[in-house]
């Protein structure tokens, strides 16, 4: 399988109180279980079931992913920054193998 | 030219039967409960006519003051044609000061897309919208 790469984009800086927005990217083929490959097998389910965002340690937001997501599983969402801190993003395969990315932001 | 485009997939679909709007719209009733919300404070933007069904882009915003006491607890996407309604379930809470997302989805026919947002005081709103797609997108 093509190799798993997640991208993040968080601005690096915010003023307090600010709304950013966040992009991420894995790519991944998300295989629903419904295609055939050329030679007429079905190709396994094999999808990114899961992702989760969290700010210095607490859950902000999630998304629970079926295999209607497109390929290369793509969000775009908001996020109110009040102080500095980490970004943690996590993205869960069925069979449970996790892809992280850790992303900071300074308040100034 | 259009057989030839669709030849070289690679990959097609399986024949399997397909949700229909009457398993949607259970699957919407399972969600809500039954009950049915305020559907001015959504917002969704789908394209009228997707050309490939492998990557639709969908995107909603919901007003919501985004506080402990009022936020928007879940948001579901549903696609009424796909071969299992639900595409994605997006969880929020008031850290992410604002109620909007963006990401891309498989469709596989021209179908009805459902949106349903879940609020922290327990009201529900829906919005939904026809997407005609010419390429259909194996959706699973």
């Amino acid at each position: 399988m093509a190799k798993v790469k997640p991208r993040v984009k968080v601005p690096k800086t915010a003023d307090v109180n600010e709304i950013i927005e966040i992009k991420t990217l894995i790519s991944h083929p998300m295989h629903s279980g419904r295609a055939v490959d050329v030679d007429g097998n079905v190709v396994p389910r094999q999808i990114i079931h899961s992702f989760r965002v969290s700010f210095n340690g607490s859950e902000v937001m999630s998304v629970n992913l079926k295999p209607s997501v497109s390929a290369n599983p793509f969000f775009t969402f908001p996020f109110k920054v009040i102080e500095s801190g980490t970004f943690d993003f996590l993205w869960i395969e069925d069979g449970g193998k996790e892809y992280t990315k850790s992303k900071k932001i300074t308040v100034g | 030219m259009c057989l030839l485009g669709a030849a070289s997939f690679g990959a097609v679909c399986s024949n399997t039967a397909l949700a229909g709007p009457d398993e949607a719209a259970a699957r919407i009733k399972e969600i809500t409960g039954g009950s049915t919300g305020d559907d001015a404070l959504i917002m969704l933007d789908l394209p009228e006519i997707a050309e490939n069904g492998n990557a639709v882009k969908v995107a909603f915003e919901i007003d919501s003051p985004m506080t402990k006491e009022n936020y928007v607890k879940e948001v579901h996407i549903l696609a009424d044609g796909n071969p299992e309604p639900d595409v994605a379930t997006f969880n929020f809470s008031p850290a992410t000061g604002a109620c909007y997302a963006t990401t891309r989805m498989r469709l596989s026919k021209t179908q009805e897309v459902h949106v349903i947002a879940a609020f922290s005081d327990g009201s529900y709103g829906s919005a939904s919208a026809t997407v005609k797609v010419t390429i259909g997108g194996c959706g699973g």
